[in-house]
Order: C-alpha cells, then structure tokens, then sequence
C-alpha cells in the first residue's frame, strides 16, 4: 500500500523528485487530490506525488479565451474565476465525488489526465479538444512543453492530447492552457416521454440532427421506456425559440415538454446522478455508436439486474450492477457486440486488479504504445497499472 | 534554401528493381516511373522547391497501401504519402530516393449515418466532397481550408486541417471519430470508432497533425453536422488596426461567439477588392468580416448586438448583409484573397504563425516595419477570434535574391509570433518550410522527445523523412551528407 505522500510546492520539486525516483528504481503513484484514486486499477507504488501544491491561475485572458492553470488548482477555483468573466470550461467537466466517494474537489490537472467530460461533449467536444498547452514531466525527470497559450497550434506533435486522458502514465503534468467560452445566457430542456429505448435514440438523434444546435441529448430509463432530455444553451431569445421548435419536432416520439433553466438536471447527468448507483455496485462506462445504444441494454437487462443512464446522444452508456466478474464480462461482450469501448470506471479493488478495466489494444498498437511508453518513462515509474497490468 | 538529406545512393541504384516490386503490388497503371509523367509530383503548394521522386505509387486500397509499406519498409525505402498536394509548408515535397505515396485514387465515400452523424471515406475524398455529398440533407463537415475544393481529407488529418469556422466548430481533430491507419511495417489497425472517446492512449489525437510522420491514413470517420437554419455575414471596416482589434475583443468580450470573424488588412482589401468587387471600403485601414447563423430573426438580432458593438469603435464603414446573396459577395473577397493577391505578384508566401489576440496590434505593426526593410510587399489576412495570421509575402520567384529575402521575411515573423506568446504555424503544417524553425519554438530536449517519439512509430525514419524535425541533432541523418534541393 501507499506508505508516504509527496508534495512538491513547485515544478522544480516535481522534477527532482521524479528525477530522483528513476534513479532509485522507486515507482511512484501520481494524483491531484486524489478524488479519483478509485478509477481504473489500483497502482502499485511505494510513494505519491500529489500535485495539489502546485495551485493556482497563472493567466486568464477572457478576450483571447484561454486560461491557464498548475495541474493542482481546484476545479471549482478554475470554474469560479471563468464565471466571474461570463465564461465556461466548453466540455463541461464532471464533479465525480461522491460518486468515488471523496471529500475533496477535483484538479484541473486530474480532469485533463483522465479527459472526462460532461454532456455538452456531444456537440463542444472533450477536455481534450481543449487543451491547448501543457507543461508536464516526463519519467527521466524533464521538464517538457507541448502547444501553447494560443487557440490553433499544429506545430509538431501534438503531446497535449497524448497526456490528456493517459491518467499520469507518460508524464506528470504540471500546468495546463485551456480554450475556453463565453458561458450562454440562457439554457433550456425539451423532455419526451418515450415507449422504448430505440424510440428514445430515435429521439435525441432527430434533436441532434436538427438545425437547433442542441448542446445535451441524454436518455433516462424508466421502466420500459424512457425519458429523453434535449438541451438548448444560447440567448434566451434564442433558447425560447428553439426549445418551441423542437418540442413541436419531437412530439412524434411522445409527449414533450420544454423546462427553462434547468442546470440542475444537467448537472446531475454530468455527475451521473440518474444512474442511482449504490455505493457497493460497480460502474462502467460503454462507448458506442448511438443506434447501437438500446441492443447494449438490452443485452445487460438479460444479463441481470443492471441501472443505465444514456448520455452523448446514446454515445455513452453509464452501466451499475453488482461488483462482480461476472457482470464486467457480460459488459465486455456488450460492447464488443456493438464494437464500441468499454471502461470500468468504479469497482472495488479486487475486482478491478484482476479484470482488464479497459480493452486490450490491437497487437501492432501494443507495440507502438511500450515504444512511447519508453520514450516518455522508460523506467516504467509513473502510476504503474493503472491503466493496463503491467503498463 | 532549405537543405533536404542526400538520398541513399543503395537505393537509387536498386531503383529499377525497386519499380519492378511496386508494379507487382500494385498492377495496371498503378505505378509511375517515367521522368515526364513524375514531374505533376515534384512539388505541393510550396512550389519554389521542386523535387523529383524515385516512383509514384498510386494505391486503390488499404491493402495496397500496406504492402507497399511493408516492402518499403523491409527495402529501407523512404515513403512520402500525398494527398492533393495543396500542402503550403511543403509537406509533400518527395526526396529523390522517395516512393511518393499518392492516395488520390482513394476517392469513395463509403458510409454516410444520419443517426450517428457520422461518415466514412477513404482518404482521396476532398474536403467538400463530403460537404457535397451530405448537403441536400442538410448536413455538412465543418473544417473548411480555403483548398477545401480541392485538398483532400487524409492531408487534412495529417495536417490538422483548420479554416474559417474552426472558432465555433473547431479543427480536423474535433470532427474526427477514428481511423484507419497503415503503420510502416504495413499493419493495418483501426484508430477509434464510431463511437467518442475511446479510453486508452489518444492515438487519434497525436496521428492527427502528425505531417505523415507516424504512418498512413487510408480511411477517416467523420462526424457530419446539421447545419444551422442560416446564416449571414457582416463587414466592419475601422481606420486603424488598434481599433479593429478592439472591436474584436469586445464581440468576443459580450459573449457571442460569431460563427466567423476575418480580418483584413488594408493591402488585402484592396488586392481582394480588385478581383472580386465585393464592395469592400477601399480607404480603410482593417476590415473585419464577422458571420453569425441561426435564423433570420436570430441572425439579425445578432447582427444588431454586433453593429452596436462596432459602432463605439467610429466604423468607417458597417455593412450587413440582408440576404445570402449578399453574405456570399462579402465572402467572395476573403475567400478569394490568396488568388487575389497572386494578381498582384506572381509570387507569394503564405506563412501562417499564430498569436495571442492582445499582441494583434504591435505584431502588425512590426510586420509593417519588416515589409519596409525587406523592401517586400505584404498582405495580411487572418482568422482575427483565433489569432491565426496569414501574412502573405509578395516576391519574384525569377530573382533569387528576392526569394531569399522572402524566405528571410517569412521567417522573421514566425519568431516574432513565437517570441509574443504564439506559435510557428496554426494550421499549415511545419512541413520543409518551418522545419528548421523548430528550435525557436522548442528546447533541444523537448525536439529529441518528439523525435524519439516519431521513432516509435516509425524506427527507420522512413515515412516523410527530413520534414518537421530539424535534421541538426538527428542522429539518422548525421552520416549522411546535406544537399541543397533543386
């Protein structure tokens, strides 16, 4: 188990201690505040290094959309001082803790290290799509930059989305540059009541392919239908009109209704509240294409007592059953079936040290992916399987 | 010039076996080794360097593709893929020892899913050929290069392809769900899905903008989207710079994300203005172009925040655009500027460097001051929400005195657009052109990871050799000696 808990006030420090950790052959866990410890699998380290004392916004430039921040500055902080300017972080990132059971707020740099991103990623993209400068330090000990403080930037390698979301296994980020956006003004909810899933699907891909730019479609199961949410954000204006649009498109799906202001319900998709999973239950988190979404659970509905919540479109279906190999099987074959990705997001520690929590990848990327992995920490210190056994 | 390595003199000595090999992969009139049908080849968009390649492949299918890399790579033959070769940074220049790889041939559209939004083509798809393909349904592919007629989608993922609208829609990699991709052993893998995010390393996200540096695309997964109800565009022209950055910071400022905001300098109005007399005001000294969608009610209550905006800036000039017609003759100009100015001087660099907005005024003011010493002409157009210049440099390629102080030119204001916080190139690729421009950016440690980085997918260094990682320092090409391109 984790004996002792590092933390470097500066850059500098995180260099040396990285430095000094290759040199002794000592493996390391690396985190934020560690409210996410419980994803993925367990890492087997003799110390951590937690970035929280790198703290802090080092430039916010509302007219040029960017700010930038050390890895360790609280979430809530960021989101905070963006509002003050009318803005946003644009993917809409979750706030997981009491889902993981922690006391304390996310990092900005635990977010952009395992790239989550809320409902507004079906039509704004991912933490990824937003980074656009990174510091960090690789498994040598070396201080390295990738991209800058500028909104387009192809200039070699793009390393930001190679950290963003390998959850600290190339390299200990230090300070990330976001894109971000002016906030809407306004946002508001048109809500159908449907008789199945694939008429819920139906439903929310007639809203997303409709001219209203919708900016959250997700589907809650209730018995054997569902009730699927369309989100419109803009000038209230706008909201008004839009939200009047699509309710009048959508009631061929089933009864609809538009809700203004509705950030709470949002909100508690985001943070996959809906799923109303016990804390002794296991959740995964399914990838796939929309219209693949209902065949995935219907598949797990036959497999057992499972909880579902649907969010990007159907794009991503949130899956609580009981911890236990069995289930972790039964999702993996759903989303091989779909040929989709799965992740096991939460689970106890025995189940997640011994099942792959996310799939295997094809041989010759396998391949590439150790060449990198040597490349950025040949000494294989940096969160030891977390992702993968033995990687 | 820009030196290119000296080719392996093994392999132009095997290059009659080399072709002979080819053709037994790829039959018919698959494989091109003729002096006069490889000149079309010789260059991309950067056309002051000009460089015959050894062979041209000209793959119909995935499979092709990888056996041609596979021999490749058992041969120890450099391999340079290509798309329309539309490339502005020389991204497709082939070596002498190099089988250009041209992937035009690749040219179908396979899938097109209005339910997942999503389409799938092969990597000779042009840029709006899926645009076209998908519009009568009302949807479309959001990154538009201004060569989106004829640049095609795989050079747009190598190359990170942006455009106009990037500012609301975002770039090649925001609109990508996966990809097939040929390693240089000829593996076939799939990258992503259909499907968002795949967990694991994003090897989507670093193949993207890679410059054929990792490996080769041959199909893409493309999100497609509903398009807006509409959309119009205004015209705001200022009588100083300042000004017109400040108007700028204030749109963005109020919270409307314009779906578009150009501007234009006052030699790029006016080049614009000659060709396509789109009613541009000739005695401004910055123009900006701003486009808003939704529909007609939207877009004019918009328009009308905007116009407001604007106005506390004493416009010289504010012109909103009351139908589509209108809007696509305020485009005409914008979209025309490269042609425009090639009216001007039959010779032109297009160079590409992007800054943080604030720094908008003094960087063009030091372009001014440049243009002056270097005696050379220069207009400035660029993409003003994302702070992406395009200085356009005017020169005659028929002095070489006047390339070089071209060249010298375009190079000053990249370190000046590095030394303000920005970058070498926002969207055009380092290719040849910004390669040994890469140390102003990057530390010797931070260009020997990336290196090792492309060695980890590519360990020969075979696959578009001598592009974007300066050669200094490498020690592939420390042995071999460095010649001057032709």
């Amino acid at each position: 188990m984790l004996s002792s808990t590092i933390v470097p006030k500066s850059e500098d420090a995180v260099a040396s201690i990285i430095a000094a950790a290759a040199a002794g052959g000592e493996r390391l866990a690396i985190e934020g505040n560690g409210s996410k410890r419980a994803l993925l699998r367990p890492v087997r380290a003799t110390r951590t290094v937690s970035l929280r004392g790198l703290s802090g916004i080092t430039l916010y430039h509302p007219t040029e959309l960017i700010i930038s921040a050390r890895a360790g500055t609280p979430l809530p902080e960021i989101e905070a001082a963006l509002a003050e300017h009318g803005q946003h972080l644009i993917a809409e990132p979750p706030d997981l803790a009491a889902l993981f059971g922690s006391s304390r707020p996310a990092t900005i740099g635990g977010i952009v290290a395992t790239n989550l991103s809320g409902p507004r990623r079906i039509a704004w993209g991912a933490m990824r799509d937003h980074v656009m400068g990174i510091r960090a330090v690789n498994g040598k000990g070396e201080i390295f930059r990738s991209g800058g403080r500028v909104l387009k930037n192809v200039t070699g390698l793009d390393l930001c989305k190679l950290l963003t979301g390998s959850h600290g296994t190339l390299g200990v980020i230090t300070e990330v540059t976001l894109k971000v956006l002016p906030a809407p003004k306004a946002s508001g909810t048109v809500s159908i009541h449907v008789a199945t899933l694939e008429q819920g699907i139906a439903a929310l891909s007639a809203g997303l392919g409709s001219p209203f730019s919708v900016s959250g479609a997700a589907l809650l199961p209730e018995g054997e239908g569902a009730v699927a949410h369309l989100r419109i954000e803009d000038f209230a204006e706008s909201v008004a009109y839009r939200c009047g649009r699509l309710r009048d498109d959508m009631a061929r799906f089933g009864a609809a209704s538009v809700q203004m202001e509705t950030q709470m319900l949002w909100q508690g998709i985001r943070d996959a509240e809906p799923l109303g999973a016990t804390p002794e239950e296991a959740i995964w988190r399914i990838s796939v294409q929309p219209s693949a979404a209902p065949g995935v659970v219907a598949q797990l509905r036959a497999a057992g007592g499972t909880k579902f919540l649907l969010d990007w479109g159907g794009g991503l279906v949130w899956v609580a059953a009981h911890a236990s190999e069995a289930a972790h099987q039964a999702v993996v074959a759903a989303a091989l079936w779909a040929q989709g990705s799965y992740t096991l997001f939460r689970a106890p520690e025995a189940l997640r040290s011994t099942v792959a929590v996310l799939p295997d990848e094809l041989p010759a990327l396998a391949a590439i992916a150790r060449r990198v992995k040597a490349v950025m920490d040949p000494a294989g210190l940096l969160n030891p399987g977390r992702m993968r056994a033995g990687q | 010039m820009i030196p290119l390595p000296a080719p392996k003199p093994d392999v132009l000595a095997r290059r009659a076996q080399i072709v002979a090999a080819l053709q037994a992969i790829i039959p018919g009139d698959g494989v091109i080794s003729e002096a006069l049908r490889l000149k079309p080849y010789e260059t991309d968009g950067l056309s002051a360097y000009r460089q015959p390649p050894l062979a041209v492949v000209l793959p119909t299918s995935t499979e092709q593709v990888a056996a041609v890399l596979k021999y490749c790579n058992a041969q120890g033959v450099r391999v340079v893929p290509r798309g329309a070769g539309t490339s502005l940074s020389g991204g497709a220049l082939p070596l002498a020892d190099a089988v250009v790889m041209g992937l035009m041939r690749m040219n179908h559209i396979k899938t097109v899913d209005y339910e997942n939004r999503l389409a799938v083509v092969e990597a000779g798809v042009t840029n709006l050929g899926i645009t076209k393909h998908v519009e009568a349904d009302g949807f479309f592919y959001a990154p538009d290069p201004s060569s989106q007629l004829a640049c095609m989608i795989g050079g747009n993922v190598m190359m990170n392809s942006g455009g106009a609208h990037c500012l609301k829609y975002g770039v090649t990699a925001n609109n990508l769900l996966g990809l097939t991709f040929v390693t240089i052993e000829g593996e076939v893998v799939q990258i992503g899905g259909t499907y968002l995010d795949a967990p694991g390393y994003d090897w989507l996200g670093i193949i993207t903008g890679s410059e054929g540096q990792l490996g080769v695309v041959t199909e893409v997964t493309v999100r497609i989207l509903r398009g807006p109800e509409g959309a119009r565009a205004m015209l705001a022209a200022f009588d100083s710079i300042e000004v017109a950055g400040q108007a700028v910071d204030a749109i963005i400022g109020s919270g409307i994300i314009p779906v578009a905001l150009e501007f234009m300098d006052r030699p790029c109005i006016h080049a614009c203005e000659a060709f396509a007399h789109a009613g541009y005001p000739l005695d401004a000294e910055a123009m900006l172009i701003i486009e808003v969608e939704g529909n007609v009610e939207e877009q004019d209550r918009l328009l009308s925040w905007i116009k407001e905006i604007c106005n506390r800036f004493n416009p010289i000039s504010l012109k909103v655009a009351e139908t589509a017609e209108e809007s696509l003759a305020i485009w005409k100009g914008r979209k025309g500027a490269f042609g425009a100015v090639g009216r001007i001087s039959p010779d032109y660099l297009c160079m590409d460097g992007t800054i943080p907005t604030g720094e908008l005024p003094f960087v063009l003011k030091r372009i001014g001051e440049m243009s002056a010493s270097y005696g050379l002409q220069v207009a400035n157009v660029f993409h003003a929400g994302d702070g992406n210049l395009h200085p356009l440099i005017m020169f005659d390629a028929n002095n070489e005195a006047s390339f070089h102080a071209a060249e010298n030119f375009g190079a000053d204001i990249l370190k000046l657009c590095v030394e303000v916080g920005g970058c070498l190139t926002g969207e055009h690729g380092v290719g040849i052109e910004k390669r040994d421009l890469m140390p102003v950016q990057f530390t010797p440690l931070e260009l020997d990871q990336i290196r090792a980085l492309k060695a980890a997918f590519d360990p020969q260094w075979l696959l578009n050799p001598a592009k974007v990682f300066p050669l200094e320092g490498n020690p592939i090409f420390a042995t071999i000696p460095v010649l001057n391109a032709a």
